[in-house]
């Protein structure tokens, strides 16, 4: 179930990449820069619960407080 | 065989990195660092049952508890600074991942100052 996570964000990378190709093609610099901003944005939401489950799990196990 | 599971997840983790490393090395970085997330996850339940077995050991044979505690923490914070700094090198910024190691470095210095001076009062209490 976590490994599909590495999965969603690779495929979000790889359909902002493209996206990125073709509105830089057609000569829309401003959406390009768009859409990679939010898509880095979406990632990050992503990948931030999964950090704070890391940093919570190493407190708790090595009596971090 | 769980050793399967993580090669397996590193593999792939490493693949799909570097099909985006050119395009969008954000998103490849990011990828490293949810593979390292989900790999210590995985491993959690057995980091418990070995600190568990120190724990007992360490009743048994009648060792201060506050001592085994201290390095449980120093444990933590030098995984938790090594994690970030890794992620920080792989991402091309050296200057940043010194800087949290050297973070880390101070707070174990902070966490090992009263073993230290443990130490040194039996020092002390030996010497004449």
């Amino acid at each position: 179930m976590d490994v599909g996570m590495i999965f969603k964000i690779a495929g979000i990378g790889i359909v902002v990449a493209v996206l990125n190709q073709v509105l830089k093609k057609t000569e829309r610099e401003e959406m390009a820069t768009m859409v990679t901003l939010t898509g880095i944005v979406v990632v990050l939401m992503m990948v931030i619960e999964m950090i704070g489950r890391l940093f919570e799990s190493v407190r708790t196990i090595f009596q971090l407080y | 065989m769980e050793i399967i599971q993580i090669v397996s997840i590193g593999l792939i983790a490493s693949i799909l990195a570097v099909i985006l490393k050119d395009e969008r090395p954000e998103f490849s970085m990011i990828i490293g660092l949810l593979a390292g997330i989900i790999i210590f996850l995985l491993m959690i339940s057995k980091i418990q049952a070995v600190l568990e077995v120190f724990q007992t050991l360490s009743s048994k044979m009648n060792i201060d508890i506050l001592y085994l505690t201290t390095i449980f923490k120093i444990i933590g914070i030098a995984y938790l600074t090594e994690f970030g700094a890794q992620v920080c090198r792989d991402a091309g910024e050296g200057s940043i991942a010194s800087k949290i190691e050297f973070g880390g470095k101070i707070l174990i210095m902070i966490l090992a100052i009263p073993i230290l001076m443990a130490l040194l009062d039996l020092i002390i209490k030996i010497i004449p």
